[in-house]
């Protein structure tokens, strides 16, 4: 779970030109949106483009986003439970 | 043509690794550096604060640089800069993005559109980064002509001015294509130096610099 956290953090901050963060700067539990990362309704987009591509979990309702992408732990862990690839 | 009582009051231009404002260099670097470097660097080394440049694509990111530097040498109070109106030209719209765009849906097997990319191909998008930083909400339009039209820059300018929907307009060209830039910005107000003329519009894009 660890590393799958690391790969995440990783992936968003290069997928989403967040320049001025390292993953070291992603608290487990930081919220991605609102006043952790910053993160607007583009990058949501992108996440979404990003759980498909990557693990092959398509999400379709938005509600089910908004609960998935609360921090990298919320995220990893359904990630862990729902991925095909 | 001229445009009595209004004069262009700064311009400011980026190309071949140069900032110029006023036809002075104010910042100068490797001319080869690809573009996303320059930007990059520019960004870093003047003090800008801003992290939103790094989601632009390389059009918006080149007008919001040029518009960055413009401004901050212009006498404008921010009351003034948020009601000035924004008229934007270039040759090559947002073929740049466009093309990244199409790279990413030509795969029907790995067909992964990137949002992010996506939304920058309109070329008026700059127009909108440069509008959201400084708050500006005057009218703005984007044209796309086969070469640098100083004639319509300054038509539409003087139309603005003219009817009074702005104060104050900032016009100019910005245009990206793979490693090609160049970007060439004015602000048009009822003082300034150089008088509000297609020759004088023509001079400064070419020479960088106006002679009577």
């Amino acid at each position: 779970m660890e590393a799958l956290k690391q790969e995440l953090k990783e992936s968003i901050i290069e997928q989403l030109n967040l320049e001025d963060f390292t993953p070291q700067d992603i608290e487990d539990n930081d919220a991605l949106f609102g006043d952790g990362l910053g993160l607007d309704s583009i990058d949501a987009l992108e996440l979404i483009v990003m759980m498909d591509k990557d693990y092959g979990i398509k999400l379709t309702d938005p509600d089910q986003g908004r609960e998935i992408f609360t921090s990298i732990t919320v995220l990893a862990d359904y990630i862990a439970q729902h991925r095909t690839k | 043509m001229s445009n009595k009582n209004y004069y262009i009051s700064t311009y400011c231009s980026l190309q071949n690794g140069a900032l110029f404002v006023n036809g002075k260099a104010t910042l100068e670097m490797d001319r080869s550096l690809p573009f996303i470097v320059l930007a990059k660097t520019i960004y870093k080394e003047t003090g800008i604060n801003y992290p939103k440049f790094f989601k632009m694509d390389n059009l918006s990111k080149l007008a919001f640089l040029t518009a960055e530097f413009l401004l901050e040498h212009s006498a404008l109070s921010e009351k003034d800069v948020q009601k000035m109106g924004i008229v934007l030209s270039n040759k090559s719209a947002s073929l740049d993005t466009d093309r990244k765009h199409q790279e990413s849906i030509s795969d029907d097997k790995n067909y992964y559109p990137s949002p992010a990319t996506f939304v920058y191909t309109l070329p008026n998008i700059g127009i909108g980064e440069i509008s959201i930083r400084h708050q500006i909400k005057g009218e703005n339009a984007f044209f796309v002509f086969n070469t640098f039209n100083a004639k319509g820059l300054f038509q539409y300018a003087a139309s603005l001015l003219a009817s009074k929907k702005s104060n104050h307009v900032l016009c100019g060209w910005v245009d990206v294509d793979k490693e090609e830039y160049k970007s060439y910005f004015y602000i048009v107000s009822k003082e300034g130096m150089y008088p509000h003329t297609e020759e004088v519009i023509n001079q400064l894009y070419i020479n960088n610099e106006w002679k009577p």
